[in-house]
């Protein structure tokens, strides 16, 4: 039997909305996967450092205060200063189209902004562990 | 409004009407199901009393509106939410917009100001002047309002967890620029429940935060009695996923909670209930929209006066700004949104409030620009000057099915706050996560209806377009924004005088160890420059600090 997929759904910095986060960790549940939440106010550090404990495929990261530019870029470098090579992140908030191709370009795999569909959360998670 | 013989007339000829629409629906069935009936009659509210469940507008229980002109008189004060970057941009952006004919002024706190930590605190990197300004002290406070009277504007402020501190930054302001503090008038939002259950900006533990709450209560009483003492917020619990009806109960159990509490330290209820604002959304169901604000007034002034025996009308009325819904604004098509505003800005002034904030439409993306700034406040004026909307007073009164909707939603926001008491009451409710889980399970209700297309999102999930190219112009904050303001802390620090800072700060440790009113405390520290991360600093080593349940 296939090993659940085990997602880390994340809320670095001080953003408190994580009606997202909720919604998309009862997704990726009732698809099937293991979910871990973090709650709110997380530094990367915290937020890496549990992953690995967790042993993750999967880091989903919420922002919706304009933060991202600094969080996610930090989370890709811890991760990448712990050798942490197979975790996937992805990411979602309210994060303009403008600034997407430079958090890609950090390492983080997609982007989901406001109006997604869970499904596709899902289908991309499904694929890219999958790889 | 109708006699037996005339109700039972109604009800033959809506039987005969039923008959003919089965007829038709087996022909052509209803394009979907919807939660309310497809006709309403006067037999919706054939048993309704109107002069002591509807009424005139300006008295009890006030469903009709709280003044007896509304609009006609005065319109609304149009308050758009606003603040970014530092205090210098955030006063230029109040300036354009009091010069663009907006009446009042709302401030947005960047989140380390609203969690008490400094611009130079670790957890605040990243975060500087990014969802707000940034406020470190009172020098950050006397810019924001440089060259604006605050005796003569009223401003909001949205701030929770440390809401006493900035208080009492604005209460020092007003004696640098002359102003006595019985001149100054706005509104504080000051309500800590409902951080807990949906906005996540909490610092302290609830006992702590009751107690800085019923604080800043008994001191605006005495001395600043045009404040609004607390802003209770509806708003973030229905944008947080509740429904119209939940959006109603649980912020009125929080105000219970807080109401309670004051009464337990010896506040009597006519010095304070008067000073309770309210902050409510406008979300896309436009008649089920009005119908929450007319149930709310309605509920409220029942509370007030059954269950606390407040005389003074004014501690019956219900007060309340509204902010139009940004959880429902999309990213796809942002233009859409400016109808999506309208009509829920039109719902709040058919509903009766006294103060509204438009959002723009760009802020699924982003902060707003000036442009789109601009429009949200346009739209609002649009709509007081062109729509007629605002010629006479509650206008859908006496709709069959909104006068229906007010029933239903009162009658069901009394059931869960009646299971909210037996519950032992809001804050241990919260405790339990009760309303958290209630809200949970409804946000992804929500969702699900979106992705099965049960409900439609217009430009998400239907006349979606596929070549859509986001617009390149939104506002960036300057990413040295947050270096600009740790330069200017760290400047501060060097030159206020320390010694007076660290007198305050431990007659401020002193009085929080014991049980005095901490705001004469908080008013003398802010005047010496004391930063708002040391004084909450102080007040988290002597409070302790909230951490979440983590249930989803």
């Amino acid at each position: 039997m296939m090993k659940r997929i085990r997602v880390l759904v994340a809320k670095p910095g001080l953003d408190g909305h994580d009606r997202g986060a909720k919604v998309i960790s009862r997704a990726l549940r009732d698809a099937g996967m293991e979910v871990i939440y973090t709650g709110l106010r997380q530094t990367p550090e915290q937020i890496v450092e549990t992953a690995l404990q967790e042993d993750v495929n999967v880091i989903a990261l919420s922002v919706l205060s304009g933060a991202h530019t600094y969080l996610f870029p930090r989370v890709m470098e811890l991760i990448s200063e712990k050798g942490m090579k197979d975790v996937i992140v992805i990411g979602g908030g309210v994060i303009p189209e403008s600034d997407i191709c430079a958090l890609k370009a950090t390492g983080i795999r997609e982007i989901f902004t406001p109006g997604t569909n869970t499904r596709r959360v899902i289908e991309f998670i499904q694929t890219a562990v999958g790889e | 409004m109708f006699n037996e013989k005339k109700l039972t007339e109604i009800e033959q000829s809506q039987k005969t009407w039923q008959d003919k629409l089965d007829k038709s629906l087996a022909k052509f069935p209803e394009r979907q199901k919807f939660a309310v009936k497809s006709l309403y009659t006067p037999l919706d509210n054939a048993k309704s009393d109107y002069l002591a469940e509807v009424g005139l507008p300006g008295e009890f229980p006030f469903t009709r509106g709280i003044q007896q002109g509304m609009y006609r008189t005065k319109l609304w004060t149009m308050r758009q939410y606003s603040g970014m970057a530092s205090a210098e941009e955030s006063n230029q952006r109040y300036k354009y917009l009091l010069a663009q004919g907006q009446t009042g002024l709302s401030v947005a706190f960047d989140l380390p100001t609203q969690i008490g930590y400094d611009s130079d605190h670790p957890l605040a990197q990243g975060e500087v002047g990014k969802v707000g300004v940034a406020i470190d002290s009172l020098a950050d406070m006397e810019a924001l309002f440089d060259g604006i009277s605050i005796e003569k504007v009223s401003t909001s402020m949205t701030i929770n967890g440390p809401a006493a501190v900035l208080l009492a930054m604005y209460v020092a302001v007003g004696e640098k620029q002359g102003a006595k503090p019985e001149a100054l008038s706005g509104t504080i939002q000051n309500d800590i429940l409902k951080e807990y259950i949906a906005r996540g900006t909490y610092i302290f533990p609830p006992q702590p935060s009751m107690r800085l709450i019923t604080d800043t209560f008994a001191y605006c009483s005495q001395n600043i009695p045009k404040w609004n003492v607390i802003s209770v917020g509806a708003y973030h619990i229905r944008e947080a996923g509740a429904t119209a009806v939940q959006e109603v109960a649980f912020a009125f159990a929080n105000a219970i909670a807080y109401i309670d509490a004051a009464l337990k330290v010896g506040l009597n209820i006519d010095d304070f209930a008067p000073n309770i604002s309210w902050i409510f959304t406008a979300d896309l169901d436009l008649f089920e929209e009005v119908a929450k604000f007319r149930a709310a007034r309605r509920l409220w002034a029942g509370i007030m006066k059954e269950r606390y025996g407040a005389t003074k009308p004014k501690s019956q009325m219900l007060r309340f700004h509204v902010h139009t819904a940004g959880s429902v604004l999309t990213a796809q098509q942002p233009d859409n949104n400016i109808a999506r505003i309208t009509w829920q800005a039109l719902a709040a002034i058919l509903g009766g409030t006294q103060s509204l904030a438009t959002c723009a439409k760009d802020e699924a993306i982003s902060l707003p620009t000036e442009d789109s700034a601009r429009l949200a406040l346009r739209t609002q004026q649009l709509l007081a000057y062109e729509s007629g909307a605002a010629k006479t007073v509650d206008p859908l009164a006496g709709s069959y099915y909104v006068e229906q909707l007010t029933d239903r939603i009162e009658q069901q926001a009394k059931e869960y706050i009646a299971k909210i008491d037996s519950l032992g009451g809001a804050a241990i409710a919260i405790e339990k996560g009760y309303m958290q889980a209630e809200m949970s399970v409804c946000a992804y209700a929500y969702q699900r209806e979106i992705e099965n297309n049960e409900r439609i999102v217009v430009g998400v999930n239907k006349f979606v377009n596929d070549d859509e190219v986001q617009s390149g112009d939104y506002l960036k904050v300057d990413p040295v924004a947050g270096e600009k303001q740790r330069q200017r802390l760290s400047e501060l620090k060097a030159k206020r005088d320390n010694d007076r800072v660290a007198k305050t700060l431990a007659a401020l440790r002193q009085a929080a160890n014991g049980t005095e009113n901490l705001m004469p405390y908080l008013i003398d520290a802010v005047k010496t420059y004391a930063t708002l991360g040391e004084i909450c600093g102080v007040l988290r080593e002597v409070f302790g600090e909230y951490k979440a349940n983590l249930e989803v």
